[in-house]
């Protein structure tokens, strides 16, 4: 299996489809890929098949329970188990409570930010953190496409402080040291007229919510 | 001047009133605030302004976003424009007096500093006639409870846009059923995460979608009230 993600507009309006190759099936959200693709090729779990769905379903959040039960229900026959990479992306417990109704786990949290930080030290730094806007890679190299113009702020700049002006930070989790990403992230955070911060997170709960699928799979 | 510029002054009452419609839909600020003029130096009530031009036009606007047909930043641009003609409106509304619906303390729960719905909703309520005191963002119980105390509304409405905020309006709700308050006030939640489900599991009144569903169901609420307590 390829383990080359496509470029990010794909990923943003496509996702990335099944190979058919593998146990256990990772349904996951587009804006993931890299970093899924990156731990399976560190660890070798070849064994992990992976189908994102299209990142920019995070723009239509009640769309994503709905999404994640067509692929579920496609591919199930397929593969032994299937683990869905979402966290809760604002569907406001609709996926989890779509997930125990397929029967299916999915990973912790509220949203990639809190587990790329690590649940429990996110939830730890909420009441100081509060006002801080979070990026990811992938946000960071998607920041037109799902933050620039979703909004509107190409073609209405003056709606900037109705959106951000109660925000203070912006916060690139970084998953990879990369000065090109950080210089674009600071100039996110300039455009955006909000304070610079850079913290690099690694995968963080990724990385050990998929250990055990992967374990679990290897020994099917 | 384009040929096909609109001379607002030059339109009949009727005309004006469409082509308000369709410059709020168009988020056109200064054009909502020239055709509020106008009608107002027409002899027109500021109540009727108010409804017949703003929150009628602001109504279609709120429709359009539900059915997918516009966009936040387009209904942002349009608050913009309504609220720029409400500006006018309001010190008249005071002096000519208007129908009264009720009150509302409205606010973003603590940790939550989005507020562009609850400031659509509080706009959309100050429209249908409810007198609104916005308590603003990341609000604490004993915020919203000394607002209570004070303003003595008939409504309570809280907002969250996050995941991770949206159970503190539980935290808000069981403080004023140990307090006995919780009957005295219709408390309305929203927010892009929150649902149907998640209202009635918290013990709210009523879960609201969007802002004119906080205005019809705000209504419904009130009306209701009263009719128990003249009952």
């Amino acid at each position: 299996m390829a383990l080359t993600p496509p470029d990010d507009a794909t990923l943003t309006r496509a996702g990335l489809a099944a190979t058919g190759q593998g146990r256990t099936l990772l349904i996951a959200c587009g804006a993931l890929a890299h970093e899924i693709l990156a731990l399976k090729r560190l660890n070798g779990w070849a064994h992990l098949d992976l189908q994102c769905l299209p990142a920019n379903l995070h723009l239509w959040p009640d769309r994503i329970p709905a999404a994640v039960e067509q692929a579920v229900c496609t591919h199930r026959a397929a593969y032994d188990d299937i683990f869905i990479v979402y966290a809760d992306c604002g569907t406001g417990g609709l996926l989890q409570a779509k997930c125990a109704k397929l029967g299916v786990q999915m990973i912790e949290g509220p949203h990639c930010y809190s587990f790329f930080e690590g649940n429990a030290a996110f939830a730890a730094k909420a009441d100081v953190e509060f006002t801080a806007f979070y990026l990811t890679d992938f946000l960071v190299r998607q920041f037109d496409a799902f933050v620039w113009r979703p909004m509107g702020l190409d073609r209405h700049p003056e709606l900037r402080d109705m959106y951000f002006g109660h925000y203070t930070t912006l916060i690139y989790q970084a998953q990879t040291d990369d000065p090109a990403l950080d210089a674009k992230a600071m100039d996110c955070a300039r455009r955006l007229n909000l304070a610079y911060q850079r913290r690099f997170t690694g995968y963080g709960d990724l990385a050990t919510a998929l250990a055990p699928v992967a374990a679990a799979a290897a020994a099917q | 001047m384009a040929d096909d510029e609109i001379i607002l002054a030059d339109l009949s009452d009727d005309e004006l009133v469409l082509q308000m419609h369709d410059d709020l839909y168009d988020g056109l600020k200064e054009e909502i605030e020239d055709g509020v003029n106008i009608l107002i130096e027409r002899g027109w009530t500021p109540y009727d302004v108010l409804t017949k031009a703003l929150v009628a036009g602001m109504t279609i606007v709120g429709n359009d976003f539900r059915d997918g047909i516009l966009f936040v930043p387009e209904v942002l641009l349009s608050a913009n424009a309504m609220k720029s003609g409400m500006f006018i409106l309001k010190p008249l509304l005071v002096e000519t007096g208007a129908p009264r619906m009720g009150k509302m303390v409205i606010g973003t729960v603590k940790g939550d500093i989005h507020d562009i719905g609850k400031n659509l909703v509080a706009m959309m309520m100050e429209g249908a006639g409810f007198e609104v005191l916005d308590l603003g963002i990341n609000n604490s119980v004993e915020k919203y409870l000394e607002a209570l105390e004070a303003e003595k509304p008939d409504i309570l409405g809280m907002s969250a846009l996050l995941t991770t905020t949206m159970p503190y309006m539980k935290v808000v709700i069981d403080t004023m059923k140990e307090k006995g308050l919780r009957d005295d006030y219709i408390v309305l939640v929203g927010g892009a995460p929150l649902n149907e489900e998640f209202g009635k599991a918290i013990g709210a009144d009523a879960y609201c979608r969007d802002a004119a569903v906080a205005v019809e169901t705000a209504k419904a609420w009130v009306a209701r009230k009263h009719n128990q307590l003249s009952a």
